[in-house]
Parts: structure tokens; C-alpha cells; sequence
């Protein structure tokens, strides 16, 4: 066992930080909730030359995945800096168009959507049925996905966008479209694009609330009142301390069940449920902790932090609210239910 | 990155659940915190250590099998899982063992360790004294120089398994005119019966004398049961504290195996509309998977030789103690409430479910966030020496 990040990894995760913070990505992130798309589609432009997307996407369609152990670091290092766009949605598109090309013999799209999201050439939203009525950023993508039941359509169109508590998510419903696929292979397909998408929010959570916990120690270090910095009170460094802990504690679980799903393991369900939960309800705490100790400067957008403190909450419920993570965790194997 | 055992590990986990299934008492031993079971527990450390399970991961010499870290895990694990009974000798293993494969001497080791590891001698701590808690560094006992050793006079307190263990071990301020409170202090070892020594077990909550008052008048302690040098005790003891709060004390297998049986007595008498309830279940399932796979990360960075995250800088055990302290006590309130009016029938009850395992975790689970140090201190330990924040006032 070595249940450690390979060098190489750790050397990715640092360089895709490195561009990214470079890159300043709070003004795409602002444009983007303005529903300028530019910035955005700039910053995806040099992900995917980092290779994030071709991790998502099997050989045999020019990517070099799927490896989820290094998506979820790429994605927690997306998390950190509050990348916008459907992010996840692509990866978790790409996920579903592999397993299920894997069953059937053939990329169910057809036009080459696999590896071209491997390219960064296009981007994919997805909403299954079973998880909610929306698909985010329809507007942006170049491709939305829709799965209900074992039916797999691409969506005609979508109604109008719906602002979310994170003003960078954006939010639409998919209008009936064509029908690309059908079948078991459709459901089965779409399950494990739900792991997918559960495990990539968890990891992006992580990143969400590890920027956060960063940024308030650096405020409470610099903020001082009865002549003394606020972080050597006690009731300002347990906070901290808590919130700490809860993302310690969830990274392993968020690898762990990379693990699962590189290893098609039986628990794989069990494993990113749990890092589901802790990492969303980790990054949630981190995000009311932000808020707190930076006083009323947390409860303005004007603050920078904001961004990341009001994405923590939505991360938290996409993709697997905490109540339907935790009843699954508790699904004895081999009962639980497919998405 | 994996999780993957090797065949070894599978063959050792293989080895630990074979000798555990037939050695495991059917009917679970009378409260280690109590005269009878306390002799329960002894005859049990001498079983496990007659087929040398007491201590795997020591060296062979002093009664180990020299196993690797992880297979300790695998051990503990496996241990829990069978519902083996609890560790009477837990404070002397995790606690001065360590400590001396450290600081001891080579003739301290050879002399001290195998009664250990028999369960023949059982250790007491001997920290806290009255007026020294969580400002250890402020204790008063002392340790004066005398022929050929050291007369330690003073009180000592809290001090658990002390109502019924051999042997205690401790800081003495041996040198009254250092300049700081944490300079001058001496590590020593003493036996419980010596002329001199007088204990006072203290009932925990339920009444049990899970600890004990000493009170030292001159106990004569020579030479060769001091650890390290005079007056650098402090540094020799921060050390064992680490080990306490960290890993050793209490190993994720506790947990796993808590949560496997909460899950079970769950599936059997909760009502599955109750979501709150549930909720609680999968957080504790989920929190003991969090610790497994967080010692398991430790373990891994360890026989790497990276540090990730400060685990090296001692202050990552401070992350771990505060964590299994409360997922202990988040863990048994569920399983209270899955009982529902049976779960305030104590461990003594005849109609207690379980054989009262439940009710006696509880009340065992309630001191774990103030031994070892307060999760308070801890927390401190954390923002200061893992977050970078200033130091206050405590």
C-alpha cells in the first residue's frame, strides 16, 4: 500500500496551480456570472492544454484517461481557484460517452464530442433526470446531454438561466432533443457519470475550502483589534483549528474513492458518497467560517472571497445532496440504487 | 497511489483473524475498571503475549514481531473486529514503551519492556497533578538528588489504571532554580507499592476507579529509572505525549469496528423513516473510514519518508486525537439513541443490550476529549503550530 500522491501527480496539481493563479481567474469568474463567456472560455482553453479534459476521455479517443485519481487533484486545484464553467458537467459527459462506448462499441454522439472534449475544443453540460431539472451552463456548452430513465438525448435548446446562490453557476432546463441511446447500457452509463460528478464536486469542494481557510488565516494574521491580531484569540484559532480538521479528513476519503472508481471496486457507490459528504460539508464549514471572521467585510461581494464563500453551499447539494450521500453510504452492497 | 494489500498483508491479517477466533473469550470480560477485571484483563495480556500478539510492532527481543506500522494497523483492525477485549496494559504500550525505544536505555528496554509486554507489570501515567492540568509545565512535584537516585515527594492525579497497575511513570521538578517551568524537570519510574507511596483510586463518572490520586512522600527511585537525562524531561515526555495523542492510542480498528457494529444494531431496531437518526449512523460510518484512511495516508508518507501536511512536526497527532475523541462520543449517542429507552440502562444492568458494551463505551468515550490533552489545548496546538496563528493567551 502506498496511499500517498505519486510525485508526478503532486508535480501537476502544482503546475496547473501555478497557471491558474497566474492566470487571475476572479475576473473570468465575475464575467462569467455576468454571462460574459470570454474569459471563461480563455481559461478552458489552457485546461485542456494542461491535459485536464484528456483525463476524463479512454485512449481510444485521443485522451489519456480515464484516470480519476488525477482528475480529482486537477479538481481540487480547479476548486481552489474557483474556475467557472461546466466543468464538472464536461468530465462527467465524458465519462458517461466512454463507459457506455465502452459497452456498445461507439462513441453514442457520433462527430467525434469525445475527442474533442479531450482537445478542449468543446464543452458538455449534462443533467440526469433522476438528479434535478437543470443542466449548468447549458448556455455555454457546446453540447448539452440529457439522460431520463435509459433514454440518452442531446437537448434542442433550454429555458431561460436560473442565477444560483453561486452567481457563477448558471442554471437552465434542457429542452427534449434527439434521441442518441438507449438501453441498460444508457442507465448503466449514467450511473457511473453520477460517481463522476459526485467524486469531482467533492474534490472541487476540497479546493473551495482549502482557499478559504487560506485566505481567513491570512485576514485574521493582519486584522488586529484590542491592539492584537484576532487570530491569537482563542474562539477565532478553534474555528479555524475545526475547520482545518474537517478538510484533513476529507481529502483521504475524496482519493480513496478515485481509487474505488479507477478500481471499479463494489463499494465505489459507498466511497464517493462518503467523500461526497464530508468534503462538501467540510468546504461548507470552511465557507461560514470565511464569513465570520472577516466580520461584515465576509458578508460583501466586494470581497474577493466571496466568491468562493457562496460557492461552497451549491457545491455541497450538486451532484448528491449530503441526505441522499449519507442513505447511500448506509446501502447494504449490491442494493443501492443506480442514478 | 493505491490501497492495495499485498499478499504478506493478506497472510498476516489472515494469521491475526485465525488466532483471534480461537482465543477471543465467547463471554466478554467484567469492566477492566474494576478488581476482577481487572485481573481478567492481566490473564488476557498473558494469553495474547504467549503467542506474542501484545505487542507486534515492538522488536522481537522485547516480545514484538517486529511488523511494520501498517501491519499493526492491519493487527488493530482485525483486533476490534473480533471484539476482543480492551487493552488493561494500552497506557504502558502506547504511552512509556515508545518512549523508552527513544530515550531508554538499552538495559532499560531489556529490563522494562518483556514484563510489558506479558502484562506482568501494567503502567500507570502520572502527569496531572492538582494544580497542573493542561499547564502541565507548571507541576510542582519534585525529584531531589539522593544516594544513588532521586526522592520524589508531591501529589499526583488522574492518574488512569493507577487504582490497580504495578508501576507508575512521570515528571518531577528536580531542578527548582531553572529559569523556565518546562527546564528542569525529570522523567522517572516508580513502583505503586514502594515505602513512601500512598493511592487513592478515584471514581470516574459511573463510580468505577478508572484512575486514581498518588501521593508520594520521599519515594526513593534509583538511578537507572530515570529516562534520558536529569532535567531534560520535558523534552523525553512531549515526545510520549505526542504518541498519546496520536495513532497509538487509539487506532482507527476501534473505530471501523465501532461503526460496523452501530451499523448492524441500526439495520436491527431503528426505525428506517428516522433521517436524523440515520444521518448520525453514516456520519460515524464515514468518520471511521475518514480516520482509517487518514492513518493509513500517515503510514504510507512514513515508510516514504515524506511529509505531507506537518505529520512529522508532532502537531498532526493533535489533528488525530481531537477527531477520534469525538467521533467516539458522536458514534456512541447514536448507537444510545438506536436503543431508545434501553439506552440509559448502565453496563451493569442485567437487561443492558449487549452485554452493556455500549452503555460502558459511552461512559469511556465522554473522557476522551479532556485526556491526553484537553481538545482545547489541542486545537490551540493546531491553529498555532499547523495554521501559522499568533500565540495568546490559553
Amino acid at each position: 500500500m502506498r496511499f500517498l500522491l505519486d510525485p508526478e501527480t503532486r508535480d501537476f496539481a502544482r503546475s496547473l496551480d501555478g497557471m491558474l493563479g497566474a492566470a487571475g481567474t476572479e475576473g473570468a469568474v465575475r464575467a462569467w456570472a455576468a454571462g460574459d463567456h470570454g474569459p471563461g472560455r480563455a481559461l478552458w482553453a489552457r485546461l485542456s492544454d494542461s491535459g485536464v479534459f484528456g483525463l476524463a476521455v479512454p485512449e481510444r479517443y485521443q485522451g489519456l484517461g480515464p484516470l480519476p485519481v488525477e482528475l480529482t487533484v486537477a479538481f481540487e486545484v480547479l476548486g481552489r481557484h474557483a474556475v467557472p464553467g461546466p466543468v464538472v458537467e464536461t468530465v462527467a459527459a465524458a465519462a458517461l460517452l466512454g463507459r457506455h462506448a465502452e459497452a456498445s462499441g461507439a462513441d453514442p454522439v457520433g462527430g467525434g464530442l469525445l475527442a474533442e472534449i479531450a482537445s478542449g475544443k468543446r464543452s458538455a453540460s449534462l443533467q440526469l433526470a433522476a438528479q434535478g431539472p437543470y443542466a449548468l451552463d447549458a448556455d455555454a456548452a457546446d453540447a448539452v446531454l440529457v439522460v431520463e430513465g435509459d433514454t440518452l438525448r442531446i437537448a434542442a435548446g433550454w429555458g431561460p438561466v436560473q442565477p444560483s446562490a453561486d452567481p457563477a453557476r448558471r442554471l437552465a432546463a434542457p429542452q427534449v432533443g434527439t434521441v442518441l441511446a438507449q438501453g441498460p447500457e444508457v442507465t448503466a452509463a449514467a450511473a457511473h457519470a453520477a460517481d463522476v460528478a459526485a467524486l469531482m464536486t467533492a474534490a472541487q469542494a476540497l479546493g473551495v475550502g482549502r482557499k478559504l481557510l487560506a485566505g481567513t488565516v491570512e485576514h485574521v494574521k493582519q486584522r488586529a483589534q484590542f491592539g492584537v491580531q484576532v487570530g491569537s484569540f482563542q474562539a477565532v484559532k478553534h474555528r479555524l483549528a475545526d475547520t482545518l480538521l474537517g478538510l484533513e479528513f476529507a481529502a483521504p476519503l475524496v482519493h480513496a474513492a478515485a481509487l474505488a472508481l479507477a478500481g471499479c471496486s463494489p463499494d465505489a457507490g459507498r466511497e464517493v458518497a462518503a467523500a461526497k459528504v464530508a468534503a462538501g460539508e467540510a468546504a461548507y464549514r470552511a465557507s461560514r467560517t470565511a464569513l465570520q471572521l472577516h466580520g461584515a467585510l465576509g458578508y460583501t461581494d466586494e470581497l474577493g472571497l466571496s466568491l468562493w464563500i457562496r460557492k461552497a453551499r451549491p457545491l455541497r447539494d450538486a451532484w448528491g445532496t449530503p441526505a441522499a450521500c449519507r442513505a447511500r453510504v448506509l446501502s447494504a452492497a449490491g442494493t443501492e440504487a443506480t442514478a | 497511489m493505491d490501497l492495495d494489500f499485498t499478499p504478506a498483508d493478506d497472510a498476516f491479517r489472515a494469521e491475526v483473524r485465525d488466532w483471534l477466533a480461537t482465543h477471543v473469550p465467547d463471554v466478554p470480560l467484567p469492566s477492566l475498571e474494576t478488581a476482577e477485571g481487572f485481573a481478567a484483563h492481566r490473564e488476557w495480556e498473558r494469553t495474547l503475549s504467549a503467542d506474542r500478539w501484545s505487542v507486534v510492532s515492538w522488536p522481537e527481543e522485547y516480545g514484538g514481531r517486529g511488523v511494520p506500522l501498517l501491519h499493526w494497523l492491519i493487527f488493530e483492525e482485525e483486533y476490534y473486529a473480533a471484539g476482543a477485549p480492551g487493552r488493561v496494559s494500552q497506557n504502558g504500550i502506547s504511552l512509556l514503551a515508545p518512549t523508552l525505544l527513544e530515550h531508554g536505555s538499552a538495559q532499560q528496554c531489556a529490563r522494562i519492556l518483556p514484563p510489558m509486554a506479558s502484562g506482568e507489570v501494567i503502567w500507570a501515567q502520572a502527569w496531572s497533578e492538582p494544580e497542573a492540568g493542561s499547564d502541565l509545565a507548571s507541576l510542582t512535584s519534585t525529584a531531589v538528588r539522593a544516594e544513588g537516585g532521586w526522592r520524589i515527594s508531591g501529589q499526583k492525579t488522574w492518574s488512569s489504571r493507577a487504582a490497580f497497575a504495578d508501576r507508575a511513570f512521570g515528571l518531577f521538578r528536580s531542578d527548582p532554580g531553572a529559569d523556565r517551568p518546562h527546564r528542569g524537570l525529570t522523567y522517572l519510574m516508580f513502583p505503586l507499592d514502594a515505602e513512601g507511596v500512598t493511592v487513592r483510586p478515584i471514581g470516574r463518572l459511573d463510580g468505577k476507579p478508572a484512575f486514581a490520586e498518588l501521593f508520594l512522600d520521599e519515594v526513593f527511585v534509583p538511578d537507572e529509572d530515570v529516562i534520558g537525562e536529569p532535567h531534560q524531561g520535558w523534552r523525553v515526555a512531549m515526545s510520549t505525549a505526542g504518541d498519546e495523542r496520536g495513532l497509538t492510542l487509539r487506532s482507527p480498528g476501534r473505530f471501523t469496528a465501532a461503526a460496523e457494529r452501530l451499523t448492524a444494531l441500526w439495520r436491527q431496531h431503528a426505525d428506517p423513516a428516522d433521517s436524523a437518526l440515520r444521518d448520525r449512523v453514516a456520519d460515524a460510518v464515514i468518520g471511521a473510514r475518514a480516520y482509517q484512511l487518514f492513518a493509513y495516508a500517515g503510514v504510507s508518507a512514513l515508510a516514504a519518508g515524506v511529509d505531507t501536511g506537518g505529520r512529522a512536526s508532532g502537531a498532526s497527532s493533535s489533528l488525530n486525537k481531537i477527531f477520534w475523541s469525538e467521533l467516539d462520543i458522536a458514534l456512541h449517542e447514536a448507537a444510545l439513541d438506536v436503543l431508545g429507552p434501553l439506552g440509559e440502562l448502565s453496563d451493569g444492568a442485567p437487561d443492558a443490550p449487549d452485554g452493556g458494551a455500549w452503555a460502558e463505551g459511552y461512559t469511556f468515550s465522554l473522557a476522551g476529549p479532556v485526556y491526553a490533552g484537553t481538545n482545547e489545548i489541542q486545537r490551540d496546538i493546531v491553529a498555532e503550530r499547523l495554521l501559522g496563528l499568533p500565540k495568546g493567551r490559553r
